[in-house]
């Protein structure tokens, strides 16, 4: 969803790091992205490329940490692994899951120069 | 007001017809720091950033919400796919409340004024949002068009976003409540086919509940996928052309905002 506006986030983080950090281009990006957060990988590596022309961050390589989901069942009381939202607990069956992982999407690191 | 540090480039996007910018605001890119550089010598480094990409997002969210606690204004954020019945159940609500309390309306579309149109008719104060290109609103354009409606004081706002059941699930426009609205039209596994919306609603309205004895829509099997998807979030059925069950989604409405404004005093009241 939403994976262009998401990439102009990402310039503008860039951008902004970079009066910060004191940098002039970003020559790799290092994303986490959770298995929740709604982000379709393959989308955002497309709207990556085309919207880094013509920024500090043209050429850029894009590096993507897929992170799993996690959720708490109430039901079991214990953490469990979610695949997707609505999934049932893996354990018991209930749907009294809690998310409580995997809906991040950040940016972890970058080589700059 | 909102817009302290604006970098908006979202060149397509329009409050009533203008366009959005601010000359000079935006950084360009290759503004950073172009000194310090030994010559012959590119040393690439790693830096640690950890940010959240949607955090500028929640940043204007945040403002947003503490000028709605400060101003006493209760901000729905209305969601649903195209053709849910958004723009009538609000104009049938609007004009049942007119009389009880301040209200106004943010219209987000991709294109035309048509809702903002229609809801003006009633005689509640609308500003059109058109997003151009995007898919869904920001925190920022609302913040924008709040600055251009400026509610009064106990207003109930009502956000209608673009009709899209995927994108505005993840932007935060710092309302008090999300809203999302599945018509019976629709087919009942929606909540199932769009989880991240209709679990991020804190009510949902099924509309249309009239048509109910024409089509095969399971009412009980859609409020168990959305009890699966969101197990504690509140259900009512509604037909916005009949009035049926719309007595309810008033009551949620004068229950909520007369709660959310115990210990909210304007300030010209404060000592």
């Amino acid at each position: 969803m939403h994976e262009m506006s998401l990439c102009e986030g990402m310039v503008q983080i860039l951008e902004e790091q970079a009066r910060v950090q004191n940098y002039r281009r970003v020559k790799q990006v290092w994303l986490e992205v959770g298995a929740l957060a709604g982000v379709e990988v393959a989308a955002l590596r497309f709207c990556f490329d085309v919207v880094c022309r013509g920024t500090l961050a043209e050429g850029a390589i894009l590096h993507v940490l897929e992170t799993p989901g996690q959720g708490w069942c109430m039901a079991c009381s214990r953490a469990v692994v979610v695949e997707r939202r609505f999934d049932p607990c893996p354990e018991c069956g209930s749907h009294q899951v809690q998310v409580t992982g995997g809906e991040e999407m950040r940016i972890k690191e970058l080589e700059v120069e | 007001m909102m817009c302290g540090v604006c970098g908006c480039g979202d060149g397509e996007t329009r409050i009533d017809g203008h366009v959005h910018d601010h000359d000079g605001d935006s950084p360009a890119a290759g503004d950073g720091p172009a000194h310090a550089h030994a010559p012959g010598l590119t040393p690439a480094r790693m830096v640690q950033i950890e940010q959240d990409i949607l955090a500028k997002n929640d940043r204007y969210a945040r403002a947003n919400r503490a000028w709605f606690a400060e101003h006493g204004v209760m901000a729905l954020n209305l969601v649903s796919s195209p053709g849910s019945g958004k723009t009538s159940l609000l104009v049938r609500t609007l004009t049942a409340l007119r009389e009880a309390f301040p209200m106004a309306v943010i219209e987000g579309d991709q294109a035309t004024d048509q809702d903002a149109a229609r809801i003006r008719s009633v005689g509640v104060p609308a500003v059109q949002i058109n997003t151009g290109k995007g898919c869904h609103l920001d925190a920022h354009m609302v913040g924008h068009a709040v600055e251009r409606l400026s509610p009064e004081f106990g207003a109930v706002l009502f956000i209608e976003n673009v009709g899209n059941l995927v994108c505005p699930a993840a932007f935060d426009l710092g309302e008090a409540a999300k809203v999302a609205i599945l018509s019976v039209t629709e087919g009942e596994d929606k909540p199932l086919k769009y989880p991240d919306m209709f679990h991020a609603a804190d009510l949902v309205l099924i509309n249309k509940v009239d048509l109910l004895p024409h089509l095969d829509f399971d009412l009980s099997r859609c409020l168990a996928y959305l009890r699966r998807v969101n197990p504690g979030v509140q259900v009512l059925t509604v037909s916005a052309r009949t009035g049926e069950g719309m007595e309810r989604w008033y009551r949620w409405l004068r229950l909520t905002r007369e709660s959310r404004l115990i210990g909210a005093e304007p300030r010209s009241l404060m000592v």
